[in-house]
C-alpha cells in the first residue's frame, strides 16, 4: 500500500533539510561552505521555529561538526551533516574513526570540486576522495533521488549488519540549487519508515562503555577485516531497504539504473545529474536506430562489482565518465572500478575512460555525443590504447 | 560541605588501577582527582584526546575507565565530548534519556594548547556543559618529549634540543588559562597536586557544577620528560606553586582569585635544579646559566605580578 505523497517544488538542497526534518535527528552539527550551505540555512530554521527538537550544534569547522556527530552517535544519538569540497576534506580523519567506530552518521555531500586552486563549482573530487574511508556512498541523479536516498541512508547504515555512515552525494549547483518538482512523504511516514533509534549500547544508557579504545596490532586487523565484512554485507541490506521504500512510495530503485541497456551495443557509466543529459542523448540517438544506453550508478560503496559486470557483459564498447580525477595517470576512480569489475568476464566489453566537467564545466549534449561516437570508433578499431580520455576540456 | 581528603578516596574510582601509565605521572592522578569530584548519583562520560593517558588507559580489551569513555582523535575531543553532550540534551528532551551524566574532556597540553585549540575554542564559545581539563606536562610526552606551545624556555625536548647554537627551546610558555578566561566562560581555574588535594578537588567539584563549558588547567608533570624521580611529583607541584611558576587561582564569572599565596615565594632556582630538563642551566650543584636563571625569574615575577594585580 502505498503511503499518501506531497507534491512540491524544491532545491535539491532544500530536499536534503526537508528529509532532515523530518527525520527530526537527535543531533545535527554543521558549518557552512558553499554550496551546502543552505541546507544548514534552513536545518538551523527549523531549529529557531521548533520544527525540530534537534540539538542544533553551529560548530567551528567541519572537523569539529563530524567530531561533534561521532561523539553525539556514540552516546545514542542519531546524529547528521551536510557538507562539500574542503569540508568533507577537513572532515577526512574522521570519516575513517566514524565508520571504524561503526557509528551510522548521516552525511549529505553537495559535490563540489577540491582546491586548489579554489573553485566553487561542481565535480566529484569530494566524494571520490572519500570512497575508502568506510563510508556507504548513494549518488543521485536528481532532487527525488537525493531526497529519497537520504531517508533510506538511515535504514541502511543503522542496520544491525551493516553499522557504517552514509554519505548521500548530489551535484552541487545543478541540483543543489535547481528547483524541480518532487514528491514527498508525510512526516509520519518518514517517522515509521526510519523508526526509532535504538542502538544496542551506548555511551549514557547507564553501563560503562570505552568507544574508541587502542587497538593493537593484537586485535586492529580483526576490527578491520569486520568493518570490510559489514560493508560486504550492505548490498543485501541495501536491497532490502530500496524494496520496502518502492513498496512505499512507488518508487522502485536498484543498486544502479540501466537505461536502455537490453540490448545496448555501447553503453555511458555514469553516476550524479550528468546521467540526465546522457539519457537525453540516449533517446536521440535511439530514434536513430542506434544501440545505446547508459548506466547510471547509484551505490557506488559498497561497488556493486558482479552486477555490474552483467550488466555491461553483453555490451561491445563501454565509457566510463568520472567528474574527478584520481593522478593515478592510469584514468579516473570508476573508471578504475567499472574496469576491475569486468576482468572476470569472459568476453570483457571494451572500454575507455572520460574524465568531464571538472569545476563546474558544462557537461553538453555535444560531449556525450562526443562519446557515443568515441565508442563506436573504438569498436571499428577494437583498440583502447588510448583510454584515458577527457571531453571538454580545452587543447586536447 | 567539608572536605576529606580519606572519605573522598574510599568512594568508588571512575578511574581505576590497572592503567599503564608510569609511576610518578600526573596525568591519572588528575583523572582520579577530577572524577573524584562528580557527585555519587551522576555517572560521567570522558572523552580523551591522543595522548599517554588514551594509549595507556584503553588497551583493547582492557580500560581504566568504569563509566563511559570516549576517544576519536588528537584535535578533537573537545567537539567529541560537545556531540555527547548535545546528544544527552536532546535525548532528555525526547523523553529518552534515564540517567544522570557529566561530560569531561581531558587533553593533554599538545591537544588542548595547540593542536587541540581551535575545537576547544569553538565548544567554550558555544557553552557546552562540560568541563576541559588540560593535563598539562609541558611537552608532547607521548611521542617523545616534543616541545609544545605550553613547553617553558629553556627546556630541553627532543624538537628543541641543546646544542651548541641553542639552548633549549626558544620561547616562553602559551599563557592557556588566560586565553580561555578571553572565552568569557563561567569557570576557570588552574591547579595542581597539593597537600590534600582540596584545591584540586574544590576547582572540579566548581567545574562540575556550574552550568555551562568550564576550564582546569592542571599542572601534571612527566617524570620521563622532566627528568625527576618519580616518587618527587607532589615536591615538583609544591615547588612549582612556592615558586609562583604554577600559581593556584580561580576565575568565576570574570573575577579573578588567588586560591594560594605562597608565605615565602621562592626562588626559581629551587623549582629548576629538580628538574633534569634544566639540567644544561642549573644541577643540584650549580647555576650553569645564571643568565637563562634570571630571564626565568624575571618572567615568572612579570606573570605573578600581573596576576596578583587582576585578583586584586
Amino acid at each position: 500500500m502505498a503511503a499518501k505523497s506531497i507534491r512540491e517544488r524544491l532545491s535539491g538542497n532544500e530536499a536534503i533539510a526537508t528529509a532532515m526534518k523530518q527525520v527530526n535527528p537527535h543531533v545535527v552539527a554543521a558549518y557552512p561552505i558553499t554550496p551546502s550551505t543552505e541546507v544548514v540555512h534552513y536545518f538551523a530554521q527549523y531549529a529557531a521555529d521548533g520544527e525540530v527538537d534537534t540539538e542544533f550544534v553551529a560548530v567551528e569547522s567541519e572537523h569539529s561538526a563530524m567530531s561533534a556527530c561521532i561523539g553525539a552517535q556514540a552516546a545514542g544519538a542519531r546524529s547528521a551533516t551536510v557538507t562539500s569540497a574542503c569540508g568533507l576534506a577537513l572532515m577526512w580523519e574522521l570519516l575513517y574513526v566514524a565508520s571504524g567506530h561503526r557509528l551510522p552518521v548521516t552525511l549529505a555531500v553537495i559535490n563540489r570540486a577540491l582546491s586548489g586552486p579554489i573553485n566553487i563549482n561542481n565535480d566529484h573530487s569530494d566524494s571520490m576522495g572519500a570512497r575508502d574511508s568506510g563510508w556507504i556512498q548513494l549518488y543521485s541523479e536528481n532532487n527525488q533521488e537525493a531526497y529519497d536516498n537520504y531517508l533510506m541512508s538511515l535504514r541502511i547504515g543503522e542496520h544491525k549488519d551493516v553499522l557504517l555512515p552514509v554519505m548521500t552525494c548530489q551535484d552541487g549547483f545543478i541540483t543543489s540549487h535547481a528547483i524541480e518538482n518532487i514528491e514527498l512523504l508525510e512526516t509520519a511516514d518518514v517517522q515509521k519508515f526510519v523508526g526509532k533509534y535504538s542502538p544496542e549500547r551506548h555511551l549514557i544508557d547507564g553501563k560503562p562503555m570505552s568507544v574508541g579504545p587502542y587497538d593493537t596490532v593484537m586485535y586492529y586487523f580483526e576490527h578491520q577485516y569486520q568493518r570490510a565484512q559489514a560493508m560486504n554485507g550492505a548490498k543485501k541490506v541495501i536491497l532490502d531497504v530500496f524494496k520496502e521504500f518502492g513498496e512505499l512510495t512507488g518508487r522502485k530503485y536498484d543498486l544502479f539504473e540501466q537505461y536502455k541497456m537490453e540490448d545496448a551495443e555501447r553503453a555511458i557509466v555514469v553516476l550524479n545529474s550528468s546521467a540526465g543529459t546522457a539519457k537525453f542523448v540516449c533517446d536521440k540517438l535511439r530514434a536513430q536506430g542506434e544501440k545505446v544506453g547508459v548506466l547510471k550508478l547509484r551505490v557506488f560503496r559498497p561497488f556493486p562489482m558482479e552486477e555490474i559486470a552483467k550488466a555491461l557483459s553483453h555490451v561491445k564498447a563501454v565509457a566510463v565518465m568520472d567528474k574527478a580525477d584520481c593522478f593515478s595517470a592510469m584514468g579516473g576512480p570508476v573508471f578504475a572500478d567499472v574496469r576491475s569489475a569486468c576482468y572476470g568476464l569472459k568476453d570483457r566489453p571494451l572500454m575507455i575512460n572520460f574524465i568531464y566537467g571538472l569545476g563546474g564545466r558544462d557537461v553538453t549534449i555535444e560531449n556525450m555525443e562526443h562519446v557515443y561516437a568515441s565508442l563506436s570508433e573504438v569498436i571499428k578499431t577494437g583498440n583502447t590504447d588510448n583510454f584515458y580520455r577527457h571531453v571538454g576540456v580545452r587543447g586536447v | 560541605m567539608s572536605y576529606n581528603l580519606k572519605q573522598e578516596c574510599c568512594k568508588p574510582e571512575r578511574f581505576v588501577g590497572g592503567h599503564r601509565l608510569c609511576a610518578g605521572c600526573g596525568a591519572g592522578v588528575a583523572v582520579r582527582g577530577v572524577l573524584r569530584a562528580v557527585n555519587d548519583e551522576d555517572k560521567t562520560v570522558s572523552g580523551v584526546a591522543t595522548s599517554c593517558l588514551e594509549v595507556s588507559s584503553v588497551l583493547y580489551p582492557f580500560t581504566a575507565w568504569n563509566e563511559g569513555y570516549i576517544h576519536s582523535a588528537f584535535e578533537n575531543v573537545a567537539a567529541t565530548i560537545a556531540g555527547c553532550e548535545a546528544a544527552y540534551k536532546a535525548r532528555k528532551r525526547k523523553g529518552e534519556q534515564k540517567d544522570s551524566y557529566k561530560f569531561v574532556a581531558f587533553g593533554g597540553d599538545g591537544g588542548t594548547y595547540d593542536i587541540g585549540l581551535q575545537s576547544l575554542s569553538g565548544a567554550l564559545e558555544r557553552g557546552h556543559d562540560m568541563v576541559y581539563v588540560c593535563y598539562d606536562n609541558e611537552a608532547y610526552m607521548n611521542t617523545g618529549m616534543q616541545r609544545s606551545s605550553s613547553t617553558p624556555k629553556f627546556a630541553e625536548v627532543t624538537t628543541a634540543p641543546v646544542g651548541t647554537e641553542m639552548p633549549g627551546k626558544l620561547h616562553h610558555k602559551k599563557d592557556l588559562t588566560d586565553i580561555v578566561v578571553g572565552h568569557g566562560v563561567p569557570y576557570v581555574a588552574q591547579t595542581t597536586f597539593t597537600a590534600n588535594f582540596k584545591d584540586l578537588h574544590e576547582k572540579a567539584y566548581k567545574a562540575h557544577y556550574t552550568p555551562g563549558a568550564n576550564f582546569l588547567n592542571i599542572l601534571a608533570p612527566c617524570p620521563r620528560g622532566w627528568r625527576y624521580a618519580p616518587e618527587d611529583l607532589m615536591k615538583i607541584c609544591k615547588l612549582a606553586v612556592d615558586t609562583c611558576v604554577w600559581p593556584l587561582y580561580e576565575v568565576v564569572e570574570g573575577e579573578w582569585k588567588l586560591t594560594y599565596e605562597p608565605k615565602n615565594k621562592l626562588p626559581i632556582e629551587d623549582y629548576l635544579r629538580e628538574q633534569g630538563r634544566f639540567r644544561h642551566i642549573i644541577t643540584p650543584q650549580k647555576v650553569i646559566n645564571p643568565e637563562a636563571v634570571a630571564e626565568l625569574q624575571a618572567h615568572v615575577d612579570m606573570k605573578w605580578k600581573k596576576l596578583l594585580a587582576k585578583c586584586n
